[in-house]
């Protein structure tokens, strides 16, 4: 039975340092940027206050947050950061480190463009960019599910059998920055749920000496460690699930990797990642009173990715539309797009697909834009449109 | 520490799962076991003659391959010397001379 909780407006910001002050990071070294900056000035707040006992270090550049959080790891500490866009992209070689050191850092992402023309808000070129970096990936759609989110990926990161960093993701502005109603744990059961964080091999564990950050370019031996980290990256999934079940136990509120509404009979379906998914819900839900059996598949876990969960659950639908934040200019298709084409590969019996790029810099997702997505899906299925298209959904 | 070796002598045979997570290295001071003196391209030769026993070289080698019993230069530890030179460079006396590794290789493990 779900334990009880107060129900709180806020915002997707103020959400995520709460999550973290209920976490008991030992280190949080961060610098601010909009629109994340409102989690760490939360979370400074809860510091100068005493309401958390952190460190937290304060640091010149979103490169050296990443960096004083690797080095808090490796000593054995509990590690929590935020950023943002251009941000996460100053850390780049910084998540590579995290992953490859197995260090559980955990970092709330505020989705946001990526210059230039300069840009402060939402789409997902920057979490985007770090979708190879062998970091866990949590998108949310709501504040509530920032929190929650937030909470599962540092169970997941810190189980033993992971040990990698994980990323909870929101979206700038959309879910950062609105007020939302959202239900909070009391400080006591997230204590229980997140439990103590006991590293493998701290460097301040001076009765076990242990060398971190060592090198590995001579006699082959990289090529293990990194499929040890592929390894860990599958294996996670089943952690996800596991962590996911457990909260949803606790919390009342239903968790999957992948969440869909009407998808089990819908002949269109529209895939997205975080806020857009309620957009899109609520212009299934029209068409579904009218008849037409309109769908959406969100997913919540973006890495690892749920592949043959996907596969199964677009398995009956006519024609899939599928919803990209961001471009890989060149590819075939935006990033998500790429990923559900390739995990419907080996399916025995596949939709059409259609890729949609939308919402780039904050571009506004109206609901009209996704009534013209259902109409253009049954075209597809029809056979006016061909599959596999690219279209830059609402642009002049 | 534990006081039992770190066993690496199977690491040619190790899975990836076998490796320490994250390439962290469970033991401090084995830098000893690791032979770096193959890197060597010229080695480094006292002559006695010249040689003060001011240990300039043994304060400036960067490797501590500068072996000293007794508070005298005996020699150099040439399992780990990579012969960089510093040691003839610092040495006030032209007591170290740099000679070209050749067929004379002294051993290297």
């Amino acid at each position: 039975m779900a334990v009880e909780q107060k129900t709180v407006a806020t915002t997707g910001n103020v959400l995520v340092a709460e999550a973290f002050r209920q976490c008991e990071p030992d280190v949080v070294a961060a610098y601010p940027i909009t629109p994340q900056t409102t989690i760490v000035e939360e979370f400074a707040k809860f510091v100068a206050q005493g309401k958390v006992h952190t460190d937290y270090v304060t640091v010149e550049s979103e490169h050296s947050a990443l960096s004083a959080c690797i080095g808090a790891s490796a000593a054995g500490a509990r590690v929590m950061t935020a950023t943002s866009s251009q941000g996460l992209a100053l850390m780049w070689e910084e998540l590579h480190i995290a992953s490859g050191m197995r260090l559980p850092i955990v970092m709330a992402n505020a989705n946001r463009a990526l210059s230039a023309p300069i840009n402060i808000h939402c789409d997902h070129s920057d979490i985007m960019g770090a979708r190879d970096a062998g970091w866990i990936m949590y998108f949310a759609e709501t504040a509530q599910e920032a929190y929650d989110n937030t909470l599962m990926a540092l169970r997941v990161a810190e189980h033993p059998d992971v040990l990698l960093p994980a990323l909870s993701a929101l979206d700038g502005f959309i879910t950062t920055h609105s007020i939302d109603r959202a239900e909070m744990f009391s400080d006591e059961d997230v204590a229980a749920f997140v439990g103590e964080y006991e590293p493998e091999r701290a460097l301040l564990d001076v009765a076990n000496p242990v060398s971190h950050g060592t090198f590995a370019g001579l006699g082959g031996t990289f090529l293990e460690f990194k499929k040890a980290e592929r390894n860990a990256m599958d294996s996670s999934m089943g952690v996800i699930k596991d962590v996911g079940a457990e909260f949803a136990e606790l919390s009342g509120r239903p968790f999957d990797v992948i969440e869909g509404w009407g998808v089990e009979d819908a002949d269109y379906v529209i895939v997205a990642l975080g806020s857009t998914a309620g957009n899109a819900r609520h212009v299934a839900r029209e068409l579904r009173s009218q008849g037409i059996k309109a769908g959406v598949l969100k997913i919540r876990i973006f890495r690892p990715f749920p592949f043959t969960e996907i596969a199964e659950a677009l398995a009956s639908a006519k024609a899939v539309a599928v919803l990209d934040r961001a471009d890989s200019f060149g590819a075939e298709g935006g990033p998500l797009f790429l990923e559900i084409r390739s995990a419907l590969f080996d399916a025995q019996k596949r939709p059409a697909l259609v890729n949609y790029v939308y919402g780039l810099g904050g571009a506004d997702v109206r609901l009209e834009l996704m009534h013209q997505v259902f109409g253009d899906l049954a075209d597809l299925a029809d056979g006016v449109h061909e599959p596999g298209r690219l279209v830059y959904l609402g642009a002049r | 520490m534990s006081g039992k070796k770190w066993d690496v002598s199977k690491m040619d045979e190790w899975t990836a799962e076998e490796f320490p997570r994250g390439a962290t290295i469970p033991e401090a001071g084995n830098s000893a076991d690791y032979v770096t003196g193959g890197w060597r391209s010229e080695r480094p030769v006292r002559d006695e003659s010249k040689c003060t026993q001011c240990l300039l070289c043994w304060i400036f080698c960067p490797d501590t391959s500068v072996r000293v019993e007794g508070e005298e230069v005996v020699g150099f530890d040439y399992d780990h010397c990579k012969g960089c030179g510093i040691c003839a460079h610092e040495c006030t006396f032209g007591a170290i001379e740099m000679v070209p590794e050749g067929c004379d290789l002294p051993e290297v493990k």
